[in-house]
This record gives C-alpha cells, sequence and structure tokens, in this order.
C-alpha cells in the first residue's frame, strides 16, 4: 500500500495558530495566498501591503515580505513600492472599511493609473477589529453596533460595489467576486488569486479579487449560519463571478 | 561662474534631483507649485526615476511610504494646509524608521489661511506633527543657497539615521529667485538599504510594521526612537551666530525671519546698538546648548518669529528662567520689513537701559 | 549700496521678465540679488508686478516697502505704485499708455514712450526691453553690456529670432538721454 499525500499545510503558512476567530475567512484567504504564491513561484518577488484591522497580524502567518500601512493607504504605499521596483509582485490585502470607505480615492486612482498592482479585497460587510460597526458593504436591514435598528437607505445609503466601480475604470484590467463559504466557491477563490496575479506579472494593469468572507462573530451566527448567509443574502446585492477581464484585449 | 538665478522652489528640486532624489510625489498647492512642476519637467524622464501627482496629499506621503520601503530616495512637497493632511504618513515613517524628505513651504494659517509666507507650522514640525511619541529632523533655510545646500543635506540625515526630515521654508523663499550655486552632483550609487522589501530572496521574509498588541514590545521601540533622537540631538545641531561677540541683546530668529532681522541688526549696528543674532538651522534638533552658553554673558534676548510665538517656548526651555526675552511676530502672511524689526529691536534695547 | 526696484504692468506686457532679466545681470556682474515675482490667483491680462533687490552685501528682505525706482507700464500701476516710491525716488512710466501726472512733487518723473518706439521697431512686444534700456541708463545699475549679453543667453536658448530686435530695442532705450 503506497500512502499519497493529497493535502498538506502550504509552504508558505508559517506554523503558528490563526488568531481569527472560528468560521472567519481570514484564514481560508490566508491559506490560499500561501498556495498561490508558492505555486507561482513568487516568495523572492513578492511583497504584500496588510492593512489594520483583523487581518493587520498577516504577517504572522505569510511568509513573505510584508509593509504595513494606514488604513485605506494600501494602494498608494504599493503604487510607491511597485514603481521603485517594477520587477517586485506588490499585493494589498484590503477590508471593506479600508478599500471602500477610506481609501477609495487612493484605490480608484491606482487602478486608474493602470498601476500593476493587486488588491485582495476582503468583504465581510463589517468593520470586524474595531468590534463590528457599519461598513460601506453593510447590507440594507443589517444590523451593527452603528446601526443597531438595521441599516436604513435614507440614512446609510446602499452598500457600495466596488467591484462594480473599479470595472469602470480604464486602467483595471481583472477584476473577479468570489467567495470563501465552501469548498467550491474557495477553488474559484484560489483560482481568481492566481489569475490576478499573473495579470501583474503579464505587466498589464490593474487586477483585483473581491472575496465576499463570513465574519460570524460580528454576524452574531455561528460559522455555519454565516456561510449560509453568504449565499443567502450578501450574494444578492454583490454577485459572484468575473465582473471584468481585459486580459485578451491588453495582450494584443 | 556656474551660478543660476531661480525660484527657491526650484533649488529645492534640482537639489534633491543632484542629492539621488528617485522619486518624487506631489500635489498641487500654493506656494510651492514650482517645485511639483520641476519634478515633472526633469524628473519623470530621468531613467529609474518616478514622478506622480497623487491624488492627494495623503497619498502622495503614502507613495513616498511605498518607495522608501522599497529603498530609494524619496520626497513630497507641500504647504501648511497640505502639510496637516501628510502627518499620518510622517508618523507612520517615523514609526517604521524609514527615510524621508518633507518640504514645508509655510503659508498663512490656520484653515486655508493665505498664500504669503509665514512661520505658524513651527510646533508642528518639530514636536513631530502627528501621532505618537516621535520627532522629525526640521531644517531651517534662510536663502536659496541655503535651500540647495539644506535640501542635499536632508537626503543624508534621513538616510542616516532613517528618519523623515522636514525642509520648512516658506512661500517667500519658495517664491523668490537668487543666485544659486549647486555644490554636489548626484552620487553615482548610493548604498543599498539593508531594509529595502523586494522579496524574500536569499533571506528570510522581513517584516516592516509598527502594529503590536503588545504594550512592552511598543515600548522598546520607543526607547528605540528615543535612543536615536538623543543621538541626533547630541550630533546634529546647527545654527548661525552674527555679530553676537560684544552684543547686548541676541535676537533669536530662524529661515526667512532670521534675514529680516539680519537687515534690522545692521541698522541697529550702524546706530551703534549691541545687537547680535543667533540663528537655529536645525529647529529640531534645537541649539538648546548654544542659547545657554549666550546666556551667560548676554541678559537679554529678543525672539523675532512670523507667527504668535511659537520658537519663543524653545528658547524659554533653554533660557531655564535666566535672561530676559522679548517677542514681535507678524501672523497671518504679514512680511515685516527690516525698518520695522529695527524699530521695535531698537525700543526694547533703550527700554532695557542697554545704551548706557 | 542696495537698490530696490518694482517693475508693473499688465500680465503680457513682459513685467517680470524686465525683472528677471535686471536681476540675472546682476548676478553675472557678482552682485547679490533678489527677484521677487508677485503670485497667487493671478488673472491673464490682469497687473503683473516684480520686485528686484540688487547688493553689494546681503540682501535682508526681497521685498520693498519704499523703494528706489519703480517702473509702470500701464495706468493701474501708475495709480497703484506711485505712493510707495520713496522720496527722491525715480518713477519710469511708459508715457505712450499713461497719460495722468502725477501727485508727488518729491520724486524725479522719468517719461519713456517705450510702446511706440517699440512700434517703431516693429514689434510692440519689446516695449519692456526699451523701458528696461531706459532704466539701465538711468540708474546706472549694471552696464547694458552685461544685459545684453544676458539675454542673448537666455532668449538664445528658446526664440533666438528675438535676440536682435531685444538687443535693439534695449539700445534705444539707454539711447534715449
Amino acid at each position: 500500500m503506497t500512502i499519497k499525500t493529497v493535502y498538506k499545510r502550504p509552504k508558505l503558512l508559517k506554523e503558528r495558530l490563526f488568531h481569527y476567530c472560528p468560521g472567519c475567512g481570514h484564514s481560508v484567504i490566508h491559506k490560499l495566498l500561501c498556495e498561490v504564491i508558492d505555486e507561482m513561484n513568487l516568495k523572492e518577488r513578492i511583497v504584500c501591503i496588510p492593512p489594520p484591522g483583523c487581518s493587520v497580524f498577516a504577517y504572522n502567518y505569510l511568509d513573505i515580505d510584508m509593509a504595513e500601512s494606514a488604513h485605506g493607504r494600501g494602494a498608494a504605499v504599493a503604487t510607491g513600492i511597485k514603481r521603485v521596483s517594477p520587477e517586485t509582485i506588490v499585493f494589498t490585502y484590503q477590508g471593506d472599511g479600508d478599500l471602500s470607505a477610506i481609501g477609495t480615492a487612493e484605490t480608484i486612482h491606482a487602478a486608474n493609473r493602470e498601476e500593476k498592482i493587486t488588491a485582495i479585497f476582503v468583504n465581510n460587510a463589517v468593520y470586524g477589529m474595531t468590534g463590528g460597526q457599519m461598513a460601506p458593504t453593510t447590507m440594507i436591514g443589517q444590523k451593527t453596533t452603528t446601526s443597531p435598528y438595521g441599516r436604513e437607505v435614507n440614512k446609510e445609503g446602499y452598500p457600495l460595489k466596488m467591484s462594480e466601480i473599479l470595472s469602470v475604470v480604464e486602467g483595471t484590467v481583472y477584476i473577479e467576486r468570489t467567495a470563501v463559504n465552501s469548498p467550491k466557491n474557495i477553488k474559484k477563490t484560489k483560482k481568481a488569486i492566481s489569475k490576478a496575479f499573473q495579470v501583474q506579472i503579464d505587466n498589464l494593469g490593474f487586477s483585483m479579487v473581491e472575496i465576499l468572507s463570513p465574519c460570524p462573530t460580528n454576524w452574531k451566527m455561528s460559522p455555519i449560519e454565516s456561510w449560509h448567509w453568504v449565499d443567502k443574502e450578501m450574494v444578492k446585492e454583490f454577485p459572484l463571478g468575473v465582473i471584468k477581464d481585459r486580459i485578451k484585449v491588453k495582450k494584443c | 561662474m556656474n551660478k543660476y538665478l531661480i525660484s527657491g522652489n526650484s533649488v529645492i528640486a534640482e537639489a534633491a534631483i543632484r542629492a539621488g532624489c528617485q522619486c518624487y510625489f506631489g500635489y498641487p498647492i500654493t506656494p510651492q507649485n514650482e517645485l511639483t512642476e520641476y519634478m515633472a519637467l526633469h524628473l519623470s524622464r530621468k531613467e529609474g526615476c518616478t514622478f506622480i501627482q497623487a491624488e492627494s496629499e495623503i497619498s502622495a506621503i503614502n507613495m513616498v511610504y511605498g518607495a522608501s520601503i522599497a529603498g530609494a530616495r524619496a520626497m513630497t512637497s507641500s504647504s501648511s494646509p497640505g502639510i496637516s493632511l501628510k502627518q499620518e504618513g510622517i508618523s507612520y515613517l517615523a514609526a517604521c524608521e524609514l527615510p524621508a524628505v518633507i518640504v514645508n513651504m509655510m503659508r498663512g494659517g490656520p484653515g486655508l489661511g493665505s498664500i504669503s509666507a509665514s512661520q505658524s507650522d513651527y510646533f508642528q514640525a518639530t514636536r513631530g506633527g502627528g501621532h505618537g511619541d516621535y520627532r522629525t529632523i526640521v531644517l531651517s533655510p534662510a536663502s536659496g543657497q541655503e535651500l540647495a545646500d539644506l535640501t542635499q543635506r536632508a537626503f543624508d540625515l534621513a538616510d542616516n539615521y532613517r528618519t523623515p526630515v522636514i525642509i520648512l521654508g516658506d512661500g517667500m523663499l519658495g517664491q523668490m529667485m537668487e543666485p544659486v550655486e549647486f555644490h554636489k552632483e548626484a552620487p553615482e550609487n548610493l548604498s543599498t538599504k539593508s531594509w529595502a522589501l523586494k522579496g524574500a530572496k536569499d533571506r528570510p521574509s522581513k517584516i516592516i510594521k509598527t502594529f503590536t498588541s503588545n504594550p512592552n514590545e511598543l515600548e522598546e521601540i520607543n526607547w528605540r526612537l528615543f535612543r536615536k533622537y538623543r543621538l541626533i540631538e547630541r550630533e546634529e545641531v546647527d545654527y548661525e551666530t552674527y555679530m553676537v561677540e560684544d552684543a547686548e541683546l541676541i535676537v533669536i530668529a530662524y529661515g526667512i525671519a532670521a534675514r529680516i532681522a539680519k537687515g534690522a541688526i545692521k541698522k541697529a549696528r550702524a546706530h551703534n546698538l549691541k545687537v547680535g543674532m543667533l540663528r537655529p538651522i536645525t529647529l529640531w534638533p534645537f541649539p538648546f546648548k548654544k542659547i545657554q552658553e549666550i546666556s551667560k554673558r548676554v541678559q537679554y534676548f529678543f525672539v523675532f518669529e512670523m507667527n504668535m510665538g511659537q520658537m519663543i517656548e524653545d528658547v524659554q526651555l533653554a533660557l531655564e528662567g535666566n535672561g530676559e526675552i522679548s517677542f514681535y511676530g507678524r501672523p497671518g502672511g504679514v512680511i515685516p520689513t527690516p525698518s520695522e524689526v529695527f524699530r521695535i529691536l531698537s525700543r526694547q534695547y533703550y527700554q532695557k537701559g542697554l545704551n548706557r | 549700496m542696495l537698490i530696490k526696484t518694482i517693475f508693473s504692468g499688465f500680465g503680457g506686457q513682459g513685467v517680470l521678465s524686465m525683472g528677471y532679466n535686471l536681476s540675472r545681470a546682476g548676478m553675472l556682474e557678482g552682485k547679490m540679488t533678489t527677484y521677487l515675482p508677485s503670485y497667487g490667483a493671478e488673472v491673464r491680462g490682469g497687473t503683473a508686478n516684480c520686485t528686484v533687490a540688487i547688493s553689494d552685501e546681503e540682501i535682508a528682505s526681497p521685498v520693498a516697502s519704499s523703494p528706489e525706482f519703480i517702473i509702470v507700464m500701464n495706468q493701474p500701476s501708475f495709480i497703484r505704485f506711485q505712493n510707495l516710491l520713496q522720496s527722491g525716488g525715480v518713477f519710469l512710466v511708459n508715457s505712450s499708455l499713461v497719460n495722468i501726472e502725477t501727485t508727488r512733487g518729491d520724486i524725479e518723473v522719468v517719461e519713456v514712450p517705450a510702446t511706440q518706439l517699440a512700434e517703431e521697431l516693429g514689434n510692440t512686444k519689446v516695449a519692456n526691453m526699451v523701458m528696461l534700456g531706459a532704466f539701465v541708463k538711468k540708474s546706472n545699475l549694471i552696464s547694458i553690456k552685461t544685459l545684453i549679453e544676458g539675454i542673448k543667453e537666455t532668449l538664445g536658448k528658446t526664440k533666438p529670432a528675438l535676440v536682435d530686435i531685444n538687443k535693439k530695442a534695449l539700445n534705444t532705450g539707454y539711447n534715449l538721454f
């Protein structure tokens, strides 16, 4: 009888226990990033810009170069690195508050300049680390600590769809929205991440993967419930799939 | 003769390029636009160099932060309101011990204020400016030539101490043209930066970060910064003295105000009033010791600033209650004349009975 | 010696260029000099001015609160600046475009029909250089030779075709008195 390895800890994932809550999407996304970076052989030329927020500790887990950014400024910091060192693959890891509230300007303008960088945009519809406040991506009616009666359109507006907004910005080449709430979606997410990195390797322009990610703690749900909630509620506002793909056009 | 008649803003830009500045990130604001425009014209097409007109001052300073992470000599410039926006980034640069040069061509404040020259950002520049316990080196040029010299020094200081350095000029220095000589050409190859991140090749992965959930670890980071600041205070204080040897009254002024004061002192000397000047060139570190030394002989000090009195607090700290200080200031972007300062100064001189 | 001069007129009359070229000539002669343009929310066709200081020693302030010389190329500048001139100062007036008289008796007024003379040279745009030539003669601050050499250097790079007419204009103004 031979033993075949069908699953192992990714090489680039440090041997350390995650501090993330049970059911949180960050740990899955971290693992996927490690796998992709390893498979694409990028460790020696990749720099990650992690955000303030729950994933500020990403440097405890991913065994790659990392430089912390101020809240929202990831795309500007990535721009600085990439312009100095064009051969480096630079990606930001940002939450919804980071990328779609305080960092809207940095993100849109970096994309518009066609910066050759990648954004991994983790959308969990709340501010996680600060305790579950309303985010631009919070669902209508969703209760958070700063929308205790549920998000009201006439007071707090609509969930902001950054992928769709960025899709009309000329400098973006590839944008896909995925989720990490099922094995099937996780696989798709991994594929999207490697595609986004490939866009950067090929020097085509700005790429982004928006990942719908469960936050059971702040959603006040069990992990299982939160996984279902992504399918049942979130995808209604944030439909999954490729939002923009100009890879072929850009390659010509 | 290799002299150029160019505006102070252009001087800084040219000096920066000659100092090996590879990256410039800016955002338009008067009265420093010529600096950004000069960089657009002369740096943007230079090989291996980057010029970006950012979407905001906040983005510009964060691009500097990114470029510095990647090991480049990087700078940004702005004027007072824009510098306020950059403070977050400057705090991160200080915390992560990354070099950067930030130019503030001050204008009248608070608020949108005026576009006329002022010195109202002394506190902001010398006390760190952003959140947290840190300092930035602050250089205060008073002429076109000094803009060139101090800009080149700023890049060296930033690299040597791995810290952001602020060049604190003003609208008039930026707009005015004076003959300037550039002494240095760009260094052939600047030493590679040990901290630069470009991917974990032939070494373990590295992190540039400030956040920690462990207060003890952060305390150690703060102590490390503090030790560095002590070293800078010991090594890098710079000032100019002018006719202090026999002076009975010492004017303390910096930047454009010092220049105006010099005109006033010349008038005073012509009237046989023994007035001299101490001009701090580094505002942080501040020449505390030199002031203490002068105060052993001189009793009267006259602080002149184009604000409501900010540096005067450092002079008070230096004197520790010894000596008498009087103050003259014009805020809001008003440019006092040498005659005006002479009038105030001589009144002080006579009131203290120094003529007897 | 410290001499401050204000140049003023409409935007487009080459007012800043007069000041710049004077200051640069001062530099070429090894003098201390500063050139300070007015700046800010400028309007096309509005008034422009600049201040030049030339000295043997360090210049304390580039601002002129009571200058020795003022050049006015148009009427609004005449009204704005005539009271700033120090007592005994020299007021050079472009008499082709300014048709009012000063109310001050303590200054010297020099009328230079700069625009008309430039027109006779075939290009009204060099009225500024006619005036600058007259100023150099009147002020004796720098030599006309240095000024012409300086202008050859700066203009020669960008608009060599215009060197000649500028030189002519400078000499025309210089030889007025």
